[in-house]
């Protein structure tokens, strides 16, 4: 192992273990030992065996397998919305830091919308649409947005001040070239673990939507509608809501790591106190 | 140097006044001089005298609003205060450039030094990338960078206070401008840095033949490198004399206490003299000579009115605004004994 990498176990820890619930997930169609939607009758609320590693749920579906797909709704979910929220949040957070006039109108409804709760604002928007995977993406995304706002405007209003982004408008560079070239670069390292923070509660929420029944379609296998629909079955089949709950932890606690792997090692005043 | 020649940069009663909950901010207020080809004004005066506005107004780069500019900077007959934000895109570091004081900071850290220096290129003239990047190499030779082909491909925080300043100064006259602005260019380097640095701006001005405005606070840097000195005090142009003529006879009271807190060489250790109190703020400036609270020489009549810029020369053209100037002058000053101009 690289040096580098040596002094940033974290790092290494959470990049390891969203390692593999990606190749988990990327692998499914080879992985799962059922059809995730195939019901077997005479196999309800089986418990763990050879034959079903994860035991089967009260209609008989294997819950390995769907389990196994359920990581691709959560990974595809929280990889989207990272993407999306930050480049949303840095458009507007730009803006927000660079236009004198546009600055309070973007930020007052940024405060607008983190007055409402994250998981309350995304169900009121899936209420008003069809359920579906990118609805359930969109709704996530909006609530995340005012957070990159905030980070990316706090950053460009410090980066404006600085001497260099002045000698490059001294030079007649265009403010979009300014931006792009001279700010935006200089606020890479914070995005990057603002993003995976971003990641890992969407994952989160996605999973407690669907849980609630406001997610992604009841039928496609996700580990919050797995869990959702072993809940009545607790006492009986504590195994059907054990195993998402277990993957869910982990890929939450993955993202985690990594993103605080990658502060300590993305920020070096950090890495030389420690 | 042609007295007659029509001025490159002429600046009239420049005023850049800020807008404030706390009323109006003259930090420059009606400020005129003019800068021929080839000659380096030097700009004079405490910490918040309007130095740095100046040269920033004089670039446009002074945010408007909160900032109010008027009077004219006029380049080449044109106005600059009153062309459009893209024409004067065309004049920033193309025909008027700036170096910074803090070579720390004015250069990004993101971004190789030949990189950026290729970037202002690519800016003014259409050359390609290839094309731009030579041009940024050869512009680091110029101003002596050793292995100018290696250190193009480095990060500023690889290079020394010296040498970001030295880039600073390549990126600033990559598209040969004809005004140069050094705001304190050398106030944040070692003392024989400070030396090289001036040399290298020397040379590359008679080599160019730029005019060069040098905004400093130290009357060293102004007495080795400028040709013209005005000296700046609260916003307004108190005095203005050629290199020599201030040395040998400075008249305005601001202007010889500067001098007085400069340490001599040829004289024994003595506390140096020190102007007591402060620039005041510019928003506290009321009536009269903004300087008659810090002044010894100081009458009624300086707290009542405003002095006007006066020639006290005996030939020439020497500009002081103080009505005590023969009162002043008569007085033995500390910087009487100047020391031998090289």
């Amino acid at each position: 192992m690289p040096r580098w990498l040596r002094k940033h176990p974290t790092l290494v820890v959470g990049g390891v273990l969203l390692l593999v619930m990606v190749l988990i997930s990327l692998a499914a169609p080879w992985l799962a030992t059922h059809d995730p939607q195939d019901i077997d009758p005479l196999a309800r609320m089986k418990p763990p065996s050879a034959e079903h590693f994860f035991g089967t749920d009260a209609m008989g579906r294997d819950v390995f397998s769907r389990a196994v797909w359920g990581g691709r709704v959560s990974l595809i979910v929280g990889l989207s919305v990272a993407l999306l929220a930050t480049v949303g949040g840095v458009v507007l957070g730009l803006v927000a830091g660079f236009v004198r006039w546009a600055d309070n109108i973007i930020m007052r409804l940024m405060d607008g919308l983190m007055a409402i709760p994250g998981i309350l604002l995304a169900i009121a928007l899936m209420a008003v649409t069809r359920a579906s995977l990118t609805t359930v993406i969109v709704a996530i995304t909006i609530p995340e947005i005012p957070r990159v706002v905030r980070l990316v405007r706090s950053m460009a209003l410090s980066l404006r001040e600085q001497l260099f982004v002045e000698a490059a408008h001294a030079v007649g560079t265009r403010l979009p070239a300014v931006l792009s070239r001279h700010v935006l670069p200089n606020m890479l390292a914070p995005l990057i673990v603002q993003a995976t923070f971003v990641a890992a509660s969407a994952v989160l929420i996605e999973a407690s939507l669907s849980f609630l029944g406001v997610g992604v379609p009841a039928q496609t296998p996700s580990w919050g509608n797995m869990m959702a629909e072993g809940r009545n079955f607790v006492a009986v089949g504590f195994h059907i809501i054990l195993y998402p709950g277990i993957l869910l932890a982990i890929t939450v606690l993955s993202i985690n790591l990594l993103g605080d792997g990658l502060r300590d090692a993305l920020d070096p005043r950090l890495a030389r106190q420690l | 140097m042609d007295k007659n020649a029509p001025a490159l940069l002429e600046v009239d009663q420049l005023r850049t006044h800020f807008d404030t909950l706390n009323g109006t901010v003259r930090s420059v207020d009606g400020v005129s001089f003019t800068l021929q080809a080839g000659e380096t004004l030097g700009v004079v005066g405490e910490s918040g005298c309007g130095k740095s506005v100046t040269a920033l107004s004089v670039l446009r780069l002074v945010p408007t609003p909160p900032a109010r500019h008027g009077g004219e900077v006029r380049y080449r007959g044109s106005n600059l205060l009153a062309l459009s934000e893209k024409a004067m895109r065309q004049i920033r570091g193309n025909r008027i450039s700036m170096i910074f004081q803090e070579p720390m900071t004015s250069l990004n850290p993101v971004m190789t030094v030949g990189r950026q220096i290729a970037e202002s290129v690519q800016l003014h003239q259409k050359v390609g990338r290839k094309a731009a990047m030579a041009h940024a190499v050869e512009m680091l030779r110029l101003v002596q960078i050793p292995e100018p082909e290696r250190r193009a491909g480095e990060y500023p925080h690889q290079l020394s206070g010296g040498m970001r300043q030295r880039v600073m100064i390549a990126l600033a006259l990559a598209c040969k401008p004809e005004v140069l602005i050094a705001d304190e260019p050398t106030t944040a380097l070692d003392v024989t840095i400070q030396a090289q640095i001036i040399d290298l701006l020397k040379r590359l001005q008679r080599e160019m033949g730029m005019g060069v405005i040098m905004i400093t606070h130290d009357l060293g840097v102004v007495a080795e490198s400028c040709d013209r000195v005005v000296v700046m005090y609260a916003g307004r142009k108190v005095e203005e004399a050629t290199v020599g003529a201030l040395f040998e006879r400075p008249l305005h009271p601001y202007t010889r206490a500067l001098m007085a807190s400069m340490p001599a060489l040829n004289t024994r250790s003595r506390r140096l003299a020190e102007i007591p109190g402060l620039v005041p703020a510019p928003h506290e400036l009321g009536q009269g000579c903004a300087f008659a609270q810090r002044c010894e020489h100081a009458m009624p009549r300086c707290r009542a009115e405003t002095p006007v810029l006066d020639n006290h020369a005996q030939q020439g053209v020497h500009l002081v605004a103080c009505f005590a100037v023969d009162r002043a002058s008569h007085t033995p000053s500390l910087a009487a004994q100047p020391e031998a101009a090289p």
